[in-house]
């Protein structure tokens, strides 16, 4: 009996499900013909432009109308990204600046730092040479420092020719002289004869209006054209913090021969 | 990724210096400083460098012989080395080449080039 009734409803089960089968499949049927509808709508709206003049006109100048502000549209993207382009390149060139300014900086720190960080005379001097021979690029050139006394310039270093090569000159006399004096930076002719008197360039060195002595720059290394603006920078440096730096060591020095003077004199006293 | 340790051989505290500034643009980079040659090939010996760059003219011994000592051993043969000289003339460049030297660079140097240099040395290894 149970299992009669079981079957029973497992056809019933059956039946129903092939109903919902079906119920679905209507309902797809019914939206497929929706869509199909609506289409045949639209074709026939557009035949019906079409055919119409005045309906076809005035699609036409609806679709100008999109097109221009289309077009307009695409100038003005055109015109952005020129101008995005544009700043990029600014940006481009200025990053390049900066990173030139940078490390024209960076040598100008250093030398400053390299200038002031001793007492001792002849390290200052060796240093300046090196700033010269590394930082400007210069293969002959002189130091030359002034007695206040005497007012001679006398050089204290030099590369590239003896050091004997370099006569010492009077102030305000020759370009060094005249250099020194005036505290003008003086430059000679590139294609002049290269001889002691004519150097290339003479940088004085003062400190204030207290003149200190002179670079005297000769001949460049072969791989350097000239001078460039960083070279000029370095000029006004060493122009002032060479200056400085000498001036310091030659106080410091003489203050130290002073000290064991007087040192040695209480020694003698006291003993 | 590794720190990169370079090696700085010149004499003037100047250019050591310049080039220590140089270089510390770039990341994860050891800079160890020597004040000739053979305070140079002390190091090279006795610790491991990516790259160095060596002055020609120095006191003690001079850039081109360290090259040629850097070269003559096994474990160095590969480093990369940027030569920073005075000399600019064409036949002291091939001599350094020949001698071993990758790249080579006549002073007064631009920083940005060092840097670069290093850079696509520093890649390359």
């Amino acid at each position: 009996m149970s299992e009669k009734r079981d079957g029973l409803f497992a056809r019933a089960e059956e039946v129903l499900s092939l109903f919902r089968r079906g119920a679905e499949f209507t309902q797809d049927l019914i939206k497929e013909n929706e869509r199909l509808r609506l289409q045949v709508a639209h074709f026939e709206a557009q035949n019906l432009a079409a055919s119409d003049d005045v309906q076809w006109e005035k699609l036409r100048q609806a679709l100008i109308a999109r097109i221009e502000n289309l077009e307009g549209e695409k100038q003005d993207i055109l015109d952005r990204l020129n101008q995005v382009e544009g700043e990029n390149r600014h940006f481009a060139e200025r990053y390049l600046e900066i990173e030139e300014e940078n490390n024209n900086l960076a040598s100008l720190y250093v030398a400053s730092y390299q200038l002031h960080s001793t007492l001792d005379l002849s390290e200052v001097i060796k240093i300046v040479v090196e700033i010269v021979i590394n930082l400007i690029g210069a293969e002959v050139f002189a130091i030359y420092v002034l007695d206040e006394r005497t007012e001679v310039l006398t050089p204290v270093a030099a590369e590239g020719r003896e050091i004997a090569d370099f006569p010492p000159c009077q102030l305000g006399q020759g370009m060094v002289g005249v250099a020194v004096a005036s505290g003008e930076t003086q430059c000679g002719d590139a294609a002049g004869p290269g001889q002691p008197e004519h150097p290339l360039v003479c940088v004085p060195l003062r400190v204030q209006e207290r003149p200190i002595g002179a670079i005297a720059i000769h001949k460049l290394l072969q791989q350097k054209d000239g001078f460039t603006p960083l070279d000029h920078e370095l000029f006004t440096l060493l122009g002032g913090h060479a200056a400085t730096a000498v001036f310091a060591a030659r106080l410091y020095s003489q203050s130290e021969r002073k000290l064991n003077t007087i040192q040695g004199f209480i020694d003698l006293l006291t003993k | 990724m590794a720190r990169h340790r370079i090696l700085i051989v010149e004499d003037s505290p100047t250019m050591r210096q310049l080039l220590v500034f140089a270089l510390k643009r770039l990341k994860e980079v050891d800079i160890v400083e020597a004040q000739d040659g053979m305070d140079g090939l002390r190091k090279v010996s006795s610790d491991h460098f990516d790259l160095a760059l060596i002055d020609i003219n120095m006191p003690v011994m001079d850039g081109l012989k360290l090259i040629s000592l850097i070269r003559g051993e096994d474990n160095l043969r590969a480093m990369p080395i940027i030569v920073i000289t005075t000399e600019g003339a064409q036949e002291d460049r091939e001599r350094a080449i020949a001698l071993g030297a990758n790249e080579y660079l006549a002073k007064p140097i631009q920083a940005n080039r060092v840097l670069r240099l290093a850079q696509s040395l520093l890649k390359a290894e």
